[in-house]
């Protein structure tokens, strides 16, 4: 019977499967994070148990670490005393670290591609919800929570009941000015925040096998935004070119036999999938979020809905209030909207070309007064190819700060926060209340829109900027 | 972990669709290295003001909803983040159920490995319960997998069995899993040549 890809990673890793119980999942590769861990590891302490397999887990600080020059000792207590905590976690359990002061030290799903950690046909997860990010190898690629790490950390494994599988089906070419960022927040608006809870979803059709590895990881990274736990596109020549070579990644022999091993992981010809969802590429804008969740999306011509159009009394009081914590009007465009902060940076959009894409806007021409913009690079070796390419003078002279990798002001715990009341343009995954700091509201966009508005001071078209 | 046994409680409503887990606890909170002290933070930037004093009109900070171990939420309750802060925080708080029309994939399992058990109504009953004056009490029965309404209504709802065993029971899911070792070897021996192991 043909299969699709997710039943294919599915069926490759269950260990075990009892009546009555979930299947007991393998776990390939598991990320770590100073965040989500330390519960964990005092757990395994409490039981008296080891790392079942430390040659497949790997560990990174990004989420509480500061972005200031890495000679600046971590100011805040708390997150210093965090980040010791996994230093001494990984010694003692004999976990790789590229910890605060590496020279590989990043975004946890940033540094795992970088790397080749992150390969097809793999199970992958880490205490992080945007772990779908590695996905776009054709892996696997699941958020879990601290009880889940302990267990993963102590026996390689998960129970898991399987998911349901649903097809994004993405054709056509996208036009100038819109980006891969566009696309998944497009599917959000389109499915909702909840849309894809209980699936797995597979990206495929002419746009998604047109995209460059980097732009499936930000497809794939939002995958949670709408409520897919996981997303991943099947693997292709792009993966293999994109991991030949790389630090982990399998070489000679190795290397030939993984690579005919991940040729046969795409879908089958003839699989079904229990939902699907198709998106013209062709037809897409520049996306914006109006809202307090990353469904509260449009087109950035479009204008703020009016919860009055809105039928059902919960969504319309979600709506009402979203709009009135964004201090937002109904009915009006968003293009225009004054903005205080610029934000480049995240799991989504810190890699090499995101940054690029944002340099290129902003080349020759300077950031509003108005606005402080902050470009965080997802690794330390991304901040050095771009520094390389010269794109760190391009922030620098435009007014942009050039800081050091982190999650930054995504998650707003390391000290890079909003003021109450400030608008941004972020780059980043979630517009929640309070996400990017408390009473701060935030516009989701691509790097693009980010570096446009950045330039004009206000929500802006990018495409009004193109030469 | 604790047996889980069938209760009786006010509930707290909060008819609010998408409720994320940066709402039940903030990000800033997340840099502690212990599971401790998160109840006070719970729903912290709704709850309390600028200076920290708690809003008199936010529903947690009512008198008699204080004691409710019953929280009933709007539509994808527990959204965002894989953060197993927001159950902690809601535990810690006293709530040992949350009732909507449906969850978030992540908290659910995080919920179900803390004993707070995420009950999914349909929304008939989902606005039944929004409608229940206040001192009206709701009893939830695990092993029955059924919320009974004080008019005598018992309405059932689906739970996962093998989640079910492990709450009534109080077993911990991580001794279940120790136990299939000869299983996991098994699985490992077979895969030798294809897990891609980092050791230089």
């Amino acid at each position: 019977m043909p299969k699709t890809i997710i039943e294919k990673l599915w069926d490759s890793h269950v260990v075990s499967e009892k009546e009555g119980a979930p299947a007991l999942l393998y776990i390939d590769l598991h990320l770590v994070h100073e965040v989500t861990s330390p519960q964990a590891f005092a757990g395994l302490r409490t039981r008296g148990l080891k790392v079942r397999r430390p040659d497949l887990t790997f560990a990174t600080t990004d989420h509480s670490t500061p972005t200031t020059p890495k000679n600046l000792p971590i100011i805040d207590p708390i997150a210093a005393a965090q980040v010791k905590q996994l230093e001494t976690n990984a010694a003692e359990f004999g976990i790789p670290l590229y910890g605060f002061h590496s020279d590989k030290q990043g975004i946890v799903h940033v540094i795992g591609p970088e790397n080749g950690l992150t390969q097809p046909g793999m199970t992958v997860v880490c205490g992080d919800s945007h772990t779908a990010t590695h996905g776009a190898f054709g892996a696997l690629a699941f958020g879990i929570g601290t009880s889940e790490v302990e267990m993963v950390l102590a026996t390689q494994c998960l129970p898991q009941r399987k998911s349901k599988t649903f097809e994004v089906r993405v054709d056509g070419t996208l036009r100038p000015g819109v980006a891969a960022k566009d696309i998944i927040l497009a599917l959000c608006a389109k499915v909702g925040i909840g849309g894809g809870t209980g699936s797995v979803f597979e990206y495929r059709g002419s746009a998604i096998s047109a995209l460059s590895m980097e732009e499936r990881m930000t497809v794939c990274n939002m995958s949670i935004e709408a409520g897919a736990r996981a997303g991943l596109v099947a693997p292709d020549d792009a993966t293999f070119e994109y991991l030949a070579g790389r630090k982990y990644s399998p070489q000679g022999a190795a290397w030939d036999a993984a690579v005919a091993r991940w040729k046969t992981l795409p879908t089958d010809e003839g699989a079904t999938y229990d939902q699907s969802v198709t998106i013209d590429a062709s037809t897409l804008e520049p996306m914006i979020t109006f809202g307090t969740n990353p469904g509260m999306g449009m087109a950035i011509s479009g204008a703020v809905p009016d919860p009055a159009n809105v039928a059902d009394p919960i969504e319309r009081e979600s709506l009402r209030k979203a709009l009135e914590y964004m201090a937002l009007t109904p009915g009006k465009p968003l293009a225009g909207q004054p903005i205080d902060v610029v934000f480049v940076g995240s799991c989504t959009n810190s890699r090499i070309s995101d940054l690029r894409a944002a340099a290129s806007v902003l080349k020759g021409r300077k950031v509003n007064s108005q606005v402080r913009m902050m470009v965080v690079p997802g690794s330390q070796p991304i901040k050095r190819q771009a520094e390389a390419e010269g794109l760190d003078r391009i922030f620098r002279d435009a007014g942009a700060e050039w800081r050091e990798a982190g999650c930054s002001m995504c998650i707003a715990m390391n000290g890079d926060q909003l003021t109450p009341g400030q608008y941004s343009v972020s780059t980043s995954n979630r517009n929640f209340e309070g996400r990017q700091g408390k009473g701060g509201r935030t516009f989701l966009a691509s790097p693009q829109t980010a570096a446009a508005s950045a330039i004009m001071g206000r929500v802006t078209d990018v495409r009004t900027l193109l030469g | 972990m604790i047996k889980f046994t069938p209760f009786e409680s006010q509930i707290v409503p909060m008819p609010m669709d998408n409720i994320d887990t940066d709402q039940i606890i903030p990000a800033r909170f997340l840099k502690t290295i212990s599971k401790d002290g998160l109840g006070d933070q719970l729903f912290c930037d709704w709850r309390y003001d600028a200076a920290g004093t708690p809003k008199p009109d936010f529903i947690l900070n009512q008198d008699w909803a204080k004691q409710c171990q019953i929280l009933v939420a709007g539509d994808n309750f527990g959204c965002g983040s894989s953060r197993e802060h927001a159950p902690w925080a809601l535990t810690q708080y006293g709530f040992r159920a949350v009732v909507s029309t449906s969850f978030a994939d992540i908290f659910k399992s995080n919920a179900l490995k803390n004993s707070l058990v995420p009950v999914v109504v349909d929304s008939a009953t989902h606005q039944k319960l929004m409608a229940l004056p206040r001192d009206a009490k709701v009893a939830l029965d695990l092993a029955a997998q059924t919320l009974t309404l004080p008019d005598g209504t018992a309405i059932q709802f689906p739970v996962d069995a093998f989640s079910k065993y492990l709450l009534l029971e109080g077993v911990d899911e991580l001794g279940y899993i120790l136990q299939q070792d000869d299983a996991i070897k098994a699985y490992e021996a077979g895969r030798a040549s294809t897990l891609n192991t980092l050791a230089a």
